[in-house]
């Protein structure tokens, strides 16, 4: 029985550990597929005009200079406006809040948003900033709507980062009389400022590349100049990606590849920038 | 004697006055902190309840019933017509098909990556995957116009690659960081008593993977499907740019088709402010916020569960 047992029981693990090294190859393979033809056919299209200049004869001749400006503008503004409610909601739930209803409640509502439609996010936005606060069709308007998206992951992030300081530092630090207040501010943040970091660069990353809710609240195709307040109209790569590939009829693909290079290669940045902080910032935690 | 005893009254009201100010500082502080804190639940009902007040209103132009099942979506017409059916059933199918694929393809990739992978490997995959998480759904929309649905239409001899299909596989794509993470977490979670105990009877390694850390991680295995799906159905800008876009009841996935999310975006450029058609894209709007409000919610619940199965 055991003769005829093993090899059996042996050639289907065999199987079954193919299987598995299959489904990883399935999953990695796409990927590179993606990242190299991104490269590989948005390079023909960089150039200095093409990333100096603003678009002409409809995004087909020129460059996406504003779209390029458009985008790091709504980056900043996103985070200007989510990283400190973020790191003072993180606050709140670490070293206020009670164990209680109400905090169950906050902790319910940071899950829920992080799973709402970005599309739903853009009807918000559209709804409030664009129409009761009128603001309009606006840069800030855009960066109102990412900021609320990015809240949740904001608070998330800053909670973890708060939450991996030692408790034995806030004790030692209010035996020595400082106030509560005083010990945030001089030796919690400090130690969780690299992971408050990381989440705060991670959702600069997704702010740069949600299209979604800007289609939604209004940003523009074509514009000659860069936005000069923030309740200008503006252009944004993911956007400009959208139109050109599935609006504007005869534009050359190396023009829409290009676009998809260098959206990749903001969001990309930011995504390795945030790994860096993250790794840098244990080496060090190890070494001390 | 007396200078003395006055100079320590006068440094005791300015510690005193100092220390009411320090305490008002720091209730200050607790008071805005305690504000950002509240501004997570102010958004999530702000969200619910501009959904209601915008589109609940539709329900009394087209009734429920009518709403919900009509398949006749005619916004500009007179009178114009709003029934969501087709945007339903396209959005059932674009999420059937990617998880149909990404599940099987994510858990089993997950299990190579937690019980087999050597740690270079671990360490290349897991970078790699991370990219493809932070990929824009856009540029996915655009990979999937371009290389994919060309694929698919000459794979499937189609009229044309931008189908529920095409949409599908994108979506599997996009949805497997989340379900490998999550399911590879989970079966990190069990403990390896469980797995020495296996070995200890006699239990090949693969017979322990499928019959003690499966089962084990299978809250949060169903856990992460579940994220996966909620990815699905609220994915915007792939299915826009992939699904085809055709207002039919589609009745196979090889179909063009115009998911929910999808219909929100190509019409509220379009809706007049307060008019019929822009109710009805908030409506459209509720029904999708409730769908993934419910699977994230359970989703959550589910991964609790798990987390406190093997906490000591």
């Amino acid at each position: 029985m055991r003769a005829g047992g093993v090899p059996k029981r042996d050639s289907s693990q065999r199987t079954a550990f193919s299987l598995l090294i299959v489904a990883t190859v399935i999953v990695v393979l796409p990927i590179l597929a993606i990242v190299i033809q991104i490269i590989v056919s948005g390079a023909d299209a960089i150039s200095l005009e093409f990333l100096t200049e603003a678009p002409s004869q409809a995004g087909k001749a020129g460059g996406i200079l504003p779209a390029i400006v458009g985008t790091f503008y709504l980056m900043l503004g996103t985070i200007i406006l989510a990283l400190p409610l973020g790191v003072m909601a993180g606050i709140y739930l670490t070293e206020y809040a009670r164990k209680n209803w109400f905090t169950r409640a906050i902790n319910l509502a940071i899950v829920n948003l992080a799973g709402v439609p970005s599309i739903i996010y853009g009807l918000f936005g559209l709804g409030v900033f664009v129409l009761l606060f009128h603001f309009g069709m606006s840069l800030l308007s855009a960066s109102l709507t990412l900021a609320c998206q990015a809240l949740a992951m904001t608070v998330t992030t800053s909670r973890e980062a708060i939450l991996a300081v030692p408790r034995e530092y806030r004790e030692g630090s209010l035996a020595v009389g400082a106030t509560r207040w005083q010990t945030i501010r001089h030796l919690v943040l400090p130690q969780a400022l690299p992971g408050i970091i990381t989440g705060a660069v991670l959702a600069m990353s997704r702010a740069a590349g949600e299209t979604a809710p800007i289609l939604v609240v209004g940003a523009a195709f074509l514009l000659p100049g860069l936005p000069q307040s923030p309740f200008d109209q503006f252009m944004a790569l993911p956007y400009h990606l959208y139109t050109v590939a599935a609006h504007v009829p005869g534009m050359p693909k190396s023009t829409m590849w290009g676009v998809a290079l260098v959206l990749m290669v903001v969001v990309l940045s930011f995504n390795i920038l945030a790994t860096v902080i993250r790794v840098r910032a244990r080496q060090r935690r190890y070494s001390s | 004697m007396l200078r003395q005893r006055v100079h320590d009254a006068t440094a005791g009201a300015s510690l005193e006055k100092r220390l009411r100010r320090r305490r008002l500082r720091e209730k200050l502080i607790e008071s805005w902190v305690f504000l950002a804190g509240i501004l997570t639940i102010v958004i999530l009902l702000g969200i619910i309840a501009l959904l209601l007040k915008e589109g609940l209103p539709a329900f009394s132009y087209t009734p429920p019933w009518e709403f919900f099942f009509g398949t006749k979506w005619y916004p500009v017409s007179e009178p114009p017509t709003f029934g969501v059916a087709s945007f339903f059933v396209a959005t059932l199918w674009v999420t059937v098909v990617a998880t149909a694929i990404s599940v099987p393809i994510g858990v089993g990739c997950a299990a190579y990556l937690a019980e087999m992978a050597p740690a270079k490997v671990r360490e290349t995959v897991k970078p790699i995957v991370e990219i493809l998480a932070g990929i824009p759904s856009v540029v996915m929309g655009f990979i999937g116009l371009m290389l994919l649905s060309p694929l698919v239409q000459s794979a499937f001899n189609l009229n044309t690659g931008l189908c529920g299909l095409s949409a599908g596989i994108m979506l599997s794509l996009m949805s497997l960081p989340i379900i490998i993470s999550v399911s590879e977490d989970a079966l990190r979670a069990v403990p390896d008593d469980f797995r020495e105990a296996s070995y200890a009877l006699g239990a090949t390694k693969w017979e322990t993977i499928r019959h003690v850390c499966i089962p084990g991680a299978v809250s949060g295995i169903t856990a992460a499907v579940m994220l996966g799906v909620g990815r699905a159905i609220g994915e915007t800008m792939t299915v826009l740019m992939v699904a085809g876009g055709a207002l039919a009841v589609p009745v196979s996935p090889t179909d063009p088709m115009m998911p929910m999310t999808a219909a929100i975006a190509s019409g509220i450029g379009n809706a007049v402010r307060g008019g019929l058609q822009y109710q009805a894209l908030f409506a459209i709007g509720l029904i999708l916020f409730v769908l993934t409000l419910a699977v994230n919610l359970i989703a959550d619940r589910v991964l609790e569960r798990q987390k406190r199965k093997f906490a000591r």
